[in-house]
């Protein structure tokens, strides 16, 4: 079921665990950076890595939405939040719960791992569909811009429209929220 | 082989880091990074899980060929792109919220931000 075979190549798997190592060691070290300002780079170089683990997915316009939203624009509202707060070289120290949140957040791993593993996959690869389909899920992958409007356009138009009217929201609260008094 | 599992996996290790930063971090701009962390980890699994399952329209109808059931293999990837709607909209309120609080307490640490307790 895969447009081209390309995810049986060598090379994607390599390229697939060398962005999941950035992905994860730039998590890590958002967390562990002393330095506000190097943990909000950090944090770019996880959105960057998310971009190319959405092109291996075939999602073409996501990976763009991505770069530009993530990567372009709440980067650098991250930032300039960081330079505004005074403490950027204060650092950013952990609170007294450090033990019971790592302890909580490895059973939650542990949790999700094991559903991960031992849940009954429909996969695509597998599936018996006709030909036919087969070839008409190829084609969606092959190209998805399309139809991923087709989609939102038509079945998921309402939360759509709906998000518009949030973003609309925002703008007007943050405006509202830092207007000097 | 990169399969489903591995790109779940890698969603829920970064969703975990994330968490971990959320809770623990006491500098508000930097649990507000961990919060985008959790957001990104959610994109990479339902994206990963529109790329490789069977939506629930195919199973039903597996010998259709018709465009209306194929498009549903994609609404992962329309879940994704309503996350990073949210996630902008979200980010712009948040930091905005940061930055009175700071102007008015002139701190951003939540260990000094006791506004509801007595």
């Amino acid at each position: 079921m895969t447009p081209s075979g390309l995810e049986q190549s060598t090379a994607f798997m390599a390229i697939w665990w060398v962005v999941a190592a950035m992905s994860v060691i730039a998590a890590t070290l958002v967390v562990r950076l002393k330095d506000v300002l190097r943990a909000a780079l950090a944090l770019v170089g996880v959105f960057i890595s998310v971009v190319v683990l959405f092109f291996m997915l075939n999602a073409e316009l996501l990976a763009v939405a991505q770069l530009l939203i993530y990567g372009g624009a709440i980067s650098i509202l991250i930032i300039f939040a960081v330079l505004l707060t005074r403490d950027v070289h204060e650092g950013s120290p952990s609170n007294a719960l450090q033990a019971p949140a790592i302890l909580l957040s490895a059973g939650l791993l542990a949790v999700m791992t094991f559903v991960i593993n031992n849940t009954d996959w429909k996969l695509l690869s597998e599936a018996r569909l006709a030909p036919a389909a087969q070839e008409r899920a190829a084609e969606v992958f092959a190209n998805s811009t399309p139809w991923l409007a087709g989609l939102l356009m038509r079945q998921f138009v309402l939360p759509f429209e709906v998000a518009s009217v949030l973003l609309l929201a925002a703008v007007i609260g943050a405006l509202a929220l830092l207007r000097e008094q | 082989m990169v399969g489903l599992q591995h790109f779940l996996t890698l969603g829920s290790v970064i969703f975990a880091i994330g968490f971990y930063g959320a809770v623990t971090k006491r500098n508000l701009v930097v649990v507000l990074m961990c919060i985008e962390l959790m957001f990104n980890a959610v994109n990479i699994v339902v994206v990963a899980m529109s790329r490789y399952l069977v939506p629930l329209a195919m199973q039903r109808a597996p010998d259709s060929a018709e465009a209306a059931v194929a498009q549903t293999l994609l609404t992962g990837q329309v879940f994704a792109v309503f996350v990073i709607t949210v996630a902008a909209a979200e980010v712009a309120l948040a930091l905005g919220i940061v930055i009175a609080i700071y102007r008015t307490r002139r701190t951003a640490d939540t260990n000094e931000l006791k506004l509801m307790s007595r």
